[in-house]
Order: C-alpha cells, then structure tokens, then sequence
C-alpha cells in the first residue's frame, strides 16, 4: 500500500474517530442530565430523549465523510490511490469535521443539558430549549459542507 | 391565514341563570372570561369559589388515581398509549353517571382504600424480609436470642469484628483466669469480616470475660426479634405469606371495578370541568341577585352569543370597547394545511393584534424544507403513510396531536417528491438489490434522479439552497414591510426595508457575474451591460439610505451616521443568515449517504439463502435508525430555520393566547344532542 493511501485512512479514521468521540461525549453529557430529570417526571421522556440526541449527528457527520472519503480513495472497489501528495489532501478535506466535531459535540451537549433543565423546570418551553443546542451545530455543519467540498472536488492527478 | 378579531361583551344577568349561562358557555367554549372594570365596586362580592374547586380537583384527581391503578393491576386491554382516542360519550350519559356520581365516589373510595392497603402490606413485606436477612447468619442457634442464661451460668452472644476460631475464642475469652477456666466459646458463623460468637460462662466470671471480649470489639446483635433464630424465620415467613395473601386479595378488590372504566373515565372529566366552572364563577363580581361578566368573543360569533343570553336567560349584553391597557387575546385562524404549523408558532411566540400572521407562508416553507432535509422517497412514504394510518384509525385524537400528524404526513410528501428528485429510495437501494440479487451489470442507475444526484454536484445545491433562503428572508423582510405600510410608516418602509432590498439585491447582482463567483460555484453568468451600473447604483443608493436613515431616532448627526455605519455592518448577519441555509445540502447528504452505507453493508453477503436473511435484518434495522435520526435532524434544523433566519427578519410576537372558558377533558368529548 501506498503513502498517500495510508495517510487517506489516516483522515478517513480521524472524521469517523474525532466527530465520534464528540458526539458521544456530548450524548454521554446529555444522557446523565435526561435520565435525571426522567427519574423526577417519567412523562418528559420524549422531549429530553430528543434534546439528548441533539449532539449526535457529528458522528454522522464523520462516518459521511469517511464514507466519501473510503469510496473516492478506492478502497471499496475502484482504482486505489498511489501519490503522497493526493494522500495528504484527503487527510487535510478530512480534518475540518473531525476537530469542529469533537468541539462542536461536545459543547453542544453542555448546551443540551442546560436545555434539559429548561424543559423541566418549564415543559412547554420545548420549541426554543431545543434551539439551544442546535445552534451550535450550526459550526458542524459548516465545517462538514467544507470537508465535502473538498472530498468531492480532490483531482487524482 | 390571520388572526381572527376579537370583541369584547359584558354580560349581566339574573343570579338565578348563574349556572345555566356558565355551563352553556363553558359548552360553547368561545369565551375567554377577563376580569371586570366596573367603576362602582360597591354593594358587588364575589364568591369565595376555592373550598368547592379545590374539592373538585381532588376528586378529579382521585379518579385519575383510580384508573391508573385499574391500568396497573389490571392486565386486560390498555388504553391505547400514545395515540389514545377521546371516547365519544353522549351528553345524556354524563348527566346520568353525574346524577348518580355518590355511587361512584364511594367505589373510588374503595379502590383507594384497597391500594393504601395494598402499600401497608408491601411495607410490611419489606421490613420481614430485612428482618429475615439480619436473622440469616445466626440460624445455627437454637437457643432464644435474649436469652438470659441460667441461674449460674451467664450467656454472652453477639459479634466480634474480623475471623477468629474456637481456640482463638476462647483464648480471648478466658485472657487474665486461672487455667482451665470454666468458659464454653463457640464460634457460629464467620461471614463479611465479622464473626458471630456464644460465650458461656459462670455468672461471677461475667464481667470479666464480658471485659475480655469487648476490648476485642464485642457487640450484642441488634436483631429485630428475639426468640430461637429458626422460629422466627418461620413465623416472618408465614407473616410475608399472609401479607401476600392479602395483597392478591386487595388486587382482586381492585380489578373487580375494571369494567367501570369508562365511567372513571367520564367522571373524572365531569369533575375537572366542575372545577373549572367554580374556579370562574369565583371570578365573576356579583350582587344579591345579580351577576357581572366580561370576556373576549371572536367577533363573528358575537351577535350569536349576545342574542342567544338575551333570548334564553334574560341576561343583559352589551358590546365592550377595548380598554388602553388591554391585551386583546389571540386567536389564529388558518386554511386546513397551513393551520398544521400552528403548533409550530406558538412554541416560539403568538403573535399580537395588528401584525401579520405568518403561519400561511411558514408552512410552505416549513414542509418545503423538511423534504429537502430527510430527502428520501422510501423514508418520505413510510412517514405519510404512518400518519395517515394513525389518523384514519383514531379518528377522536386531541386537538395538538392530530395537527402534528398532518404535518408530518404532507412532510412525508414533500420527502418523498425530493427523495425521487433526488434520486434516493431507501438510498440506492433498487440498484443495489438489482446488482446483489438479480445479476445487474450494467453501469446506468436505475432510479435516475428527476433533478440531479447531490453527491456528484454539492456546489450546484449548495447554490440552490442558498437561493431559497435567500427568498425565505426576502419574504421575511417583505412582510416587514407590509406591516410598516399597513401602519402608514412609509419613512421606516423605504429606509428599513426598500433600503435593503435594494442594497442586497445590488450586491448580489455585483457579485453573480464575478470571475470570484464562477470559480467557486462553477456557474457563469452574463448579463446585459447595463446590469452592472444598474447593480452598482442600487446597492450604492440602498447603503446611503441605510447610512443617513437608520440612526434616524437620534438628534445628533455624528451618532445617527455611526448609528447607520453599524447598521450597515449587518450585512454581515445576512451572509451568516444564507449560509445556514447550507444544512438544507448537508442533511439531505447524510440521509443519502447513511442510507447507501447500510445497503452497502446489508449486501455484503452476496446472493445466497443467508446473504438474503443478513440483507433484510441490517436493512431494516439500519434504515430504521437511519430515518429516526434523520428525521429529529430535519424537524430540529427546520424549525431552526423558521425560528432563527426567518422570524429573525420580521416577527415580534408578544401576542396571548385565546384561553376560552370550554371543558378541558383529558379522557372524553361530549357529543352534544339536539
């Protein structure tokens, strides 16, 4: 195997590694502060089951771009890449999402758990506590829009 | 698609109609009752209303107790969960459960009483069984606990900490006495680092021997009982035996009103609307033989209201003019698609008197959107098929919940017509069974994309989706405008509005025909010469008028113009503003993507006996975790969309909800007879 295939895997592992740990982590946060407020109020379940899940999705984000990534590098069929050169674009395509989304998850938690304290102390203020959270994946977003572009548009010369 | 005007009444009528006209109105459920104005309070009272509600709320909540249990212990058909259907119950019937509700009370009163036995008997329970376990170790015995030794000899029982032996014990035991000393020590059991020991010993030796042991750390056992160990742990079982007993005894009490669970049901909203009809009727300012009421109407229904009281009770109404300092209250009145997103709205703000609306555009977008996000034909179908089976089989659902459902069945819709734009079914999963199973070869796809594949051009998309946020804003910002003109404010129209339209629209038109522009979007545009001056002079003309007039609530100059300069500096907000609108691109490439992943797994297997049963389990399960994540993401970032972008142009809110005086049921919908 060539470099520059092993340096794609390596950002190939860090979008899926990083934004994964991110959301669990921020999932994790979430969680503690969900199952709190449940053991008070059973009948919240449904809404801070969906304010938890919040920072989940940059681990989505990361297995997407690791998914383009492993598809475009032909190592699910297709021709395998050989430059170095070709190898270090994909791991830097690959690095926005993995680092915005260990951050971006992470925080997005704190933030899911302070909107899980809003809805229990005030249940109908659901619509705006999940605002909360969601701005800041706004940040994952961007950077996961960044990576694709930059995926899709590597010239394998 | 408005806000529906309000009139207010008053009403005033003889106290003997009191209870007729509350519960016709609270029936009608059209009338929110405010506090009255009356300038000469003399000679009027209210009703101290709170013994009588409080009352009925507790019975209310006695019968909400008395079903949940009935729920608990009786295992027969539930109540239908998350989708339960109001019963249907006519209005006869609930007169007829109420003329005989004693009979009830005191039914409820027994399950109630059934159940507090039914706790006593568990606590009980709990307390043998931890009896039993600090007995356990000290089984061996067979001699009563407190035993108090003979008339010579002395028993000394209890624990040491640590192991210890027989010949440890005793040699502890009989420390500082002349050997052989006349001490019997026994060790009974050893277990969790402590050891249960006997002693015996003569009765003058006691203290001594007492002495030994506890410089070693001797304690007697602080058991529950006294008596041989084995005894009692009989006679504790046979307690917990005849606890159980009667537990199963009171459960069968319980279960044997298990029929009557509608007229639980009934009568529990029964007494939920009597107190809300004794919590108004404390409200209401009333002399020795007459009462004084006012409240909001919506005005269409007025004249109806105010001639049915005149007609059937008498009563005196007059219409009311608002009063300076108050709020009339909202209500929102929507065509049968665009009513589904009222839920929506009010989770963020009502809106007030006097402004627009926006759940008729909002709901287009909002539906718009939602597709755009989940993008998935299959998903796209499950959905709005879910919801209409679940509307088509429960028919009675609360208000708030069957709204919900329709929206997410024209969201179904709207995922599925970009699902097949874009070219996904459960991702690519009609190319993949094709080729795994059927032997495809071929190169095409299968399912073509009616529009184009997102994956193979994000750039076009991106482009796209920042077009249709730009004219969400626009739209936004337009209605803005519209109120301003409604106001008459043409100043703060042509200077907020108008300003920026041009200012914004003369930027973007700069910036289309740019080498910049083309590098990153990979579209060209040319415009006829004359654009680019016209582009110019707008967005020119736009910031000067941004400039002078945005600071203009200010006397002074310098500040107005540092004031404008910073307004100014908002354009930086609406570059952000468009660029979120980027999460229309990612999410519908998540959905996509995730979804060919799990048909790439599923159809790793091959074409075999096997590799079909692998292929259905991961499908399944890999698209189901797929469409629930999806899914959450498409609602959170829509209603984002709508709340941030969107709302951030224009909506102020600040409205108060139309809170009519109607019957709150939580379990029945009376069918009114004629």
């Amino acid at each position: 195997m060539s470099l520059g295939m092993a340096l794609a895997l390596l950002g190939a592992a860090l979008a899926t590694g990083l934004a994964g740990c991110g959301s669990a982590w921020g999932v994790g946060v979430a969680g503690q502060a969900a199952a709190g407020v449940v053991s008070e109020d059973p009948s919240q379940f449904a809404k801070v089951l969906v304010l938890q899940l919040l920072p989940g999705t940059q681990g989505i984000y990361g297995l997407l771009v690791t998914f383009i990534t492993l598809s475009s590098i032909g190592v699910l069929g297709g021709d395998p890449i050989e430059s170095t050169s070709v190898g270090l674009m994909y791991l830097f395509a690959c690095l926005p999402i993995a680092i915005v989304g260990l951050v971006s998850g992470y925080h997005q938690g704190r933030a899911s758990v302070a909107s899980i304290g809003l809805v229990a102390k005030k249940p109908d203020q659901f619509g705006k506590a999940m605002l909360f959270p969601a701005m800041v994946e706004t940040y994952a977003i961007l950077a996961l829009l960044v990576s694709i572009l930059s995926v899709t548009n590597i010239v394998q010369a | 698609m408005a806000i529906v005007k309000m009139q207010k009444l008053s009403i005033c009528a003889n106290k003997k109609q009191r209870k007729a006209i509350l519960n016709l109105l609270q029936s009608m459920g059209i009338m929110e009752i405010t506090q009255t104005d009356l300038d000469d309070q003399a000679g009027l009272e209210k009703l101290d209303t709170q013994a009588a509600r409080l009352k009925y709320e507790k019975r209310a909540a006695a019968y909400d107790q008395v079903l949940d249990l009935l729920a608990k212990y009786d295992s027969g058909k539930g109540t239908g969960g998350l989708f339960a259907d109001l019963d249907q119950i006519p209005r006869s019937r609930v007169d007829g459960l109420a003329a005989d509700r004693h009979k009830y009370n005191v039914e409820a009163a027994d399950i109630l009483k059934a159940e507090k036995k039914i706790n006593e008997c568990a606590g009980i329970i709990q307390k043998d069984e931890n009896a039993k376990l600090a007995l356990e170790p000290w089984l061996p015995l067979d001699i009563p606990i407190d035993s108090p030794g003979t008339k010579k000899m002395s028993l000394l029982l209890g624990t040491l900490p640590g192991q210890i032996d027989d010949a440890g014990l005793y040699a502890a035991a009989s420390k500082d006495m002349p050997e052989p000393a006349a001490v019997n020590a026994d060790v009974l059991f050893t277990a969790n680092n402590v050891s249960g020991v006997l002693v015996m010993c003569l009765k003058k030796d006691a203290d001594q021997v007492e002495g030994n042991l506890r410089s070693l750390g001797f304690s007697r056992p602080s058991l529950p009982v006294s008596g041989i160990p084995a005894q009692e742990c009989e006679s504790l079982d046979a307690e917990i035996k005849e606890q159980e007993e009667e537990i199963e005894k009171q459960k069968a009490v319980i279960t044997a009103y298990a029929g009557e669970k509608e007229n639980y049901r009934i009568l529990s909203d029964y007494y939920r609307s009597r107190a809300q009809r004794y919590r108004t009727l404390g409200e209401i300012p009333q002399t020795r033989s007459t009462f004084f009421m006012e409240g909001w109407v919506p005005q269409a229904q007025a004249d109806k209201v105010a001639s049915l009281l005149t007609e059937k009770f008498g009563a005196f109404v007059e219409k009311e003019e608002k009063r300076e300092d108050e709020v009339e209250p909202t209500l929102l009145h929507n065509n049968w698609f665009s009513r589904n997103v009222e839920g929506i709205l009010a989770s963020y703000d009502t809106p007030s008197h006097g402004k627009v609306d926006p759940t008729f555009i909002m709901s287009f977008f909002y539906v718009f959107f939602f597709g755009m996000m989940l993008s998935d034909a299959g998903y796209g179908i499950l959905m709005a098929v879910g919801c209409a089976v679940i509307l088509l089989k429960h028919k009675y659902l609360k208000e708030g919940l069957k709204k919900t459902l329709k929206l997410f069945f024209w969201c179904g819709i709207s995922t599925t017509f970009w699902g097949f734009m874009y070219g996904g079914f459960f991702g690519d999963a009609i190319d993949v069974i094709a080729k795994t199973f059927f032997g495809y070869q071929g190169t095409e796809t299968l399912l073509k994309p009616l529009w184009f594949e997102p994956l193979h051009s994000p750039m076009r998309l991106l482009m796209w989706c920042l077009l249709f946020g730009l004219i969400h804003m626009f739209i936004g910002l337009g209605i803005k405008g519209y109120e301003y003109l409604k106001d008459g404010d043409i100043v703060s129209f042509v200077s907020d509005i108008a300003a920026w339209y041009l200012f914004l629209l003369g930027l973007i038109f700069m910036l289309l025909p740019t080498k910049l522009f083309s590098s990153i979007s990979g579209m060209t545009f040319t415009f006829p010469a004359i654009v680019g001056p016209l582009a110019k002079g707008a967005a020119i003309i736009g910031a000067v008028i941004i400039l002078i007039m945005s600071g203009r609530a200010n006397k002074n100059w310098g500040l107005r113009i540092a004031l404008g300069a910073y307004d100014l500096y908002n354009i930086t907000g609406w570059l952000s503003d468009t660029l979120s609108y980027s999460r229309l691109l990612a999410l519908g490439l998540a959905t996509g993507v995730i979804a060919n992943v799990v048909n790439m797994m599923a159809s790793m297997f091959g074409n075999s006996p096997l590799g079909v049963i692998v292929f259905i389990v991961i499908f399944i399960l890999g698209h189901a975790l797929n469409i629930a994540i999806n899914a959450l993401g498409a609602y959170v970032h829509t209603n984002r969309l709508q709340y941030v972008e969107f709302f951030g142009k224009f909506y102020e809110g600040g409205g108060k909800e139309f809170k009519p005086f109607k019957t709150e049921n939580k379990y029945i919908q009376i069918k009114e007879e004629k």
